[in-house]
């Protein structure tokens, strides 16, 4: 009953993909929409009842389907475990899908191609389960391809224009550059433990492994693997390219799901980043400075950017660092809160912003918005909501689990804890920069779409409620009194070491702080735009420091020049020099055979004399050989 | 000498000479001619052995039928005038060359192989009459019979044709 | 009743038997006409039968002269088809001559 149950929940997606890659244009689009989201629904339906049983029993769910690979002393096989951490992961990751796909319903309805869209869409959610549920690694690594897959798919889901399509080769490289990481991990891990299955590599760590240079140099791997898909530095510039994509993809995979797999795969192999051993340590001091100055850097970035969904894209960055920062400090519980918190309040941006971007009939620039607050309310009060929840604001959502991590930085290193507090800092003002200039004074854009300016239909509007909801009242999983979350986690963190923070002068002089600076920054940004009536430039005219900030601090020119330039060099020379040698070779080899060919012609020369003459000396040749010889 | 002996040396030099005679000559014909006489000199090395029914068969088969065969055609193509092309000389030379080294090989051949046999054994029954012949023919090669009476079928039906006029343009 | 190869001797049988083949080929390399080919193939195929036909005797057995029988028979049957055959290019090229007969060439 059980198994069943999970292979529903599995396989329901996929099946949606199917039925819309072969009946989707049949049916029309509403029926291959709603096929789409129900499939999801289905999914999250199931998560929900196994989450029930869950909490009731408080024994994770093992069942494994069949056995795959066995040689020699490596046994594998392609089991599903579902326990407290995946089955976390599994509802957010359905009900924010079922809700995106509710959205894009309405969103995609004038593209000819909505059930491609909606095939892609399941096939991600597909992988994306099958990544949070697999018993090991190798499963998890195929829902990891999988995604980057579908990334691909749907970020040049426009395909007619060639920009988007470098866009998602962009996003498909780069993850695989993160992949060879990640597969280099695998293997080390293979090796050590000659097992993949969590549970089982737990235990071998529980009786004592030698080697720890290896596990220490399996964990950066790890690492590397997890900057690529969740957009770390060097690894992050695929992420505001992917913009390039349908809003909701964006919303979906850039924000909520794809790029949170690798906080899930640290999380999941915890009892790996948390040994006692100096590799260990090394490897988290890593992962708390790249954190760290990714945060750093995409806020930056993300103060002078006019396209709405590049300064959500960079926003995003910027929270997975400080993720990441807790992640590498050891405080794993703090990074999962995070995740949700940051998936409701992120999807909600985007989605928000995608209303906006279709009232104005594919107008992305800020410079070319404004005012809209009185033209779309529904849409303002939810951004407005969940831009108060990134900034970090009390009571919303993001106010508590920022404050975990700042709070988790500051016992950790003093440096760190300044460096997430300037991070915040920028987060605020660049929010509420967007806020203000989309929506607060007049309207910059031409009066043909002031004319058409209305709020977006229900489909629209009510997963933005839903989410704005949930950004509001979503803290209540971890509040410090309750700490639901924590305890809930318990037995994933069984080995490691929890420091419970007692709220303590320390604790609520830091939130304090943190809420301060995030005022700082609200205020920042309304006295720049809105006492100051500051529009930013136009593309020619931003100069100086706004304008190294502005292009990204060039670091898309300098991999180019870098990395792409030698590629190209390298193919070129293998196009014109070694390709046409190689065949020149081949087809002079052949000539031979011809030229040899040619000689041998010569013995037919057609007279039958000449034959018979041939026979007879055969013959002689033939008797001789048997009977005188 | 015996007589048979003399009867042998005869027929034997008139076989091989009316054979170098067949190829040696220039008009088809008389090649023709001269093989007919060869066939009969065979046909008298056949009498000698006893083999009598073998003898007319050949006469019948050889001398009668193909023979007339050859006839008819050379008169169909017109072929009595004596104007061919000697081949190259170096061809002729090489044909010269074969003749020799192929009697020289086989006669070397047989020579090696001589029976050490001084009286030919004779087992007093009747091996070759025709009715022992006939029973042997239809008891233990009945099979190649009945597949030679195809042949001839298939020759035949393939003779007919392959010599069909044309009925298209020319 | 003797063996007749008593008086004569089977090496004789043997020599004959291989000039006639050899004649035979001889013919059938030196010359150019076709139908004189052919009949240098036919001595060659009486050479074999007398040949076969002898040792039936020296062996006393029936079996030589049944060879020599469907030899006769396919003998027979190879020269209808050949001449057939012969009369077929003949009206297509005009002449017999087997240097003619070059479309093999290449």
């Amino acid at each position: 009953m059980e198994q069943n149950l999970v292979l529903l929940l599995l396989l329901t997606p996929f099946v949606g993909f199917l039925f819309n890659v072969f009946f989707g244009k049949k049916v029309g689009k509403a029926m291959s929409g709603a096929i789409g989201t129900l499939s999801i629904v289905v999914s999250f339906v199931v998560s929900i009842y196994f989450f029930m049983q869950l909490n009731q029993t408080g024994k994770p769910i093992q069942i494994s389907l069949f056995d795959w690979i066995s040689v020699s002393n490596f046994k594998l096989d392609f089991g599903i475990l579902l326990d407290q951490l995946s089955l976390l992961w599994l509802l957010f990751v359905t009900g924010i899908g079922s809700l995106i796909h509710l959205y894009s319903i309405s969103y995609m309805n004038d593209d000819e191609n909505m059930h491609k869209f909606f095939a892609y869409l399941n096939l991600f959610v597909f992988f994306m389960i099958t990544l949070v549920v697999g018993s090991n690694l190798l499963i998890m690594f195929i829902g990891w391809e999988g995604v980057g897959l579908c990334s691909y798919l749907l970020i040049g889901f426009w395909h007619k224009n060639q920009d988007y399509n470098d866009a998602a080769k962009k996003a498909f490289i780069m993850n695989r550059i993160g992949d060879l990481g990640f597969l280099i991990g695998i293997f080390i891990l293979g090796s050590v433990f000659s097992t993949l299955d969590f549970v089982q590599m737990e235990n071998g760590l529980n009786v004592g492994t030698a080697n720890t240079g290896m596990l220490g140099l399996a964990a950066l791997c790890l690492f590397i693997g997890a900057c690529g898909k969740s957009a770390q530095l060097p690894l992050y510039t695929w992420l505001p390219d992917a913009m390039a994509g349908p809003t909701p993809v964006s919303a979906l995979i850039h924000a909520a799901t794809m790029v949170t797999a690798g906080i899930f795969m640290i999380t999941r192999m915890n009892f790996l980043f948390d040994l006692d051993i100096d590799s260990v340590h090394l490897v988290n001091l890593i992962i708390t400075i790249v954190g760290a100055t990714t945060a750093i850097v995409a806020a930056t970035i993300g103060l002078a950017q006019n396209d709405i969904k590049k300064v959500l894209a960079y926003s995003t960055v910027s929270q997975l660092g400080l993720m990441f920062v807790a992640l590498g400090l050891g405080a794993y519980n703090v990074a999962v809160f995070h995740v949700i918190t940051h998936a409701f309040f992120k999807a909600c941006l985007f989605l928000g912003s995608g209303s906006v971007i279709h009232a104005l009939h594919g107008e992305q620039d800020m410079r070319k918005m404004g005012g809209l607050k009185k033209a779309m309310p529904i849409t303002f009060w939810t951004m407005l909501i969940s831009t108060l929840a990134i900034a970090g604001i009390f009571p919303f959502a993001g106010f508590w689990s920022k404050d975990e991590i700042l709070i988790t930085a500051f016992h950790g290193n003093i440096t760190i804890w300044i460096v997430c507090s300037i991070c915040s800092i920028n987060t605020a003002f660049y929010m509420f920069r967007l806020m203000y200039l989309t929506f607060f004074k007049t309207f910059r854009g031409t009066e043909e779409q002031k004319h058409h300016l209305h709020e977006s239909p229900s489909l629209i509007t009510i997963p933005l409620i839903v989410l704005a909801i949930l950004a509001t009242i979503g803290g209540a999983i971890n509040l410090p009194g309750s700490m639901w979350l924590n305890h809930y986690l318990e037995p994933i963190f069984a080995t490691v070491s929890h420091e419970e923070h007692v709220l303590g002068n320390t604790e609520y002089m830091l939130m304090g702080i943190a809420l301060a600076g995030a005022i700082l920054g609200i205020g920042l940004a309304f006295s720049k735009y809105i006492k100051q009536n500051v529009v930013p430039n136009e593309d020619n005219e931003i100069k100086g420091l706004t304008k190294i900030v502005y292009n990204k601090y060039y670091v898309d020119e300098f991999y180019t020049f870098l990395i792409v330039r030698p590629i190209n060099g390298l193919s070129n020379f293998f196009r014109t020099t070694l390709e046409p040698a190689l065949s020149k070779t081949v087809f002079r080899l052949a000539n031979v055979t011809y030229v040899m060919a040619n000689q041998g012609k010569k013995a037919h020369n057609g007279s039958v004399g000449l034959y018979l003459f041939a026979f007879v000396i055969g013959v002689c040749s033939i008797i001789i050989y048997l009977f005188l010889v | 000498m015996s007589p048979i002996l003399i009867i042998f040396y005869f027929l034997a030099a008139i076989t091989l000479a009316t054979a170098f005679l067949t190829i040696y000559s220039r008009n088809p014909i008389h090649s023709a001619i001269y093989l007919v006489i060869c066939f009969f000199s065979i046909a008298g090395h056949y009498l000698l052995f006893n083999a009598q029914f073998l003898a007319i068969v050949h006469v019948i088969v050889y001398s009668g039928a193909i023979m007339v065969l050859f006839l008819f055609t050379i008169m169909l193509m017109n072929l009595n005038k004596e104007d061919e092309v000697h081949k190259p000389r170096i061809t002729r030379l090489g044909a010269i060359v074969v003749f020799c080294l192929m009697s020289l090989v086989l006669i070397a051949i047989f020579m090696n192989s001589k029976p050490i046999v001084g009286e030919y054994d004779i087992t007093g029954e009747d091996f070759q009459s025709i009715k022992v012949l006939g029973k042997v023919l239809l008891n233990e090669y009945m099979v190649p019979f009945e597949f030679a009476s195809i042949l001839l079928l298939v020759a035949m039906i393939g003779t007919v044709l392959l010599s069909k006029k044309e009925n298209t343009s020319k | 009743m003797n063996n007749i190869l008593n008086e004569i001797g089977i090496e004789n049988y043997l020599f004959l038997s291989v000039l006639l083949f050899c004649i035979g080929i001889f013919g059938v390399l030196y010359r150019r006409n076709a139908i004189i080919v052919f009949m240098s193939i036919e001595i060659m195929l009486n050479a074999v039968n007398l040949l076969f036909v002898a040792f039936s005797t020296y062996h006393q057995d029936s079996q030589g002269q049944v060879f020599v029988f469907f030899s006769m028979a396919v003998a027979a049957a190879e020269v209808a088809v050949g001449l057939a055959i012969l009369v077929s290019v003949f009206r297509n090229l005009g002449s017999i001559d087997i240097a003619n007969l070059k479309n093999l060439k290449g």
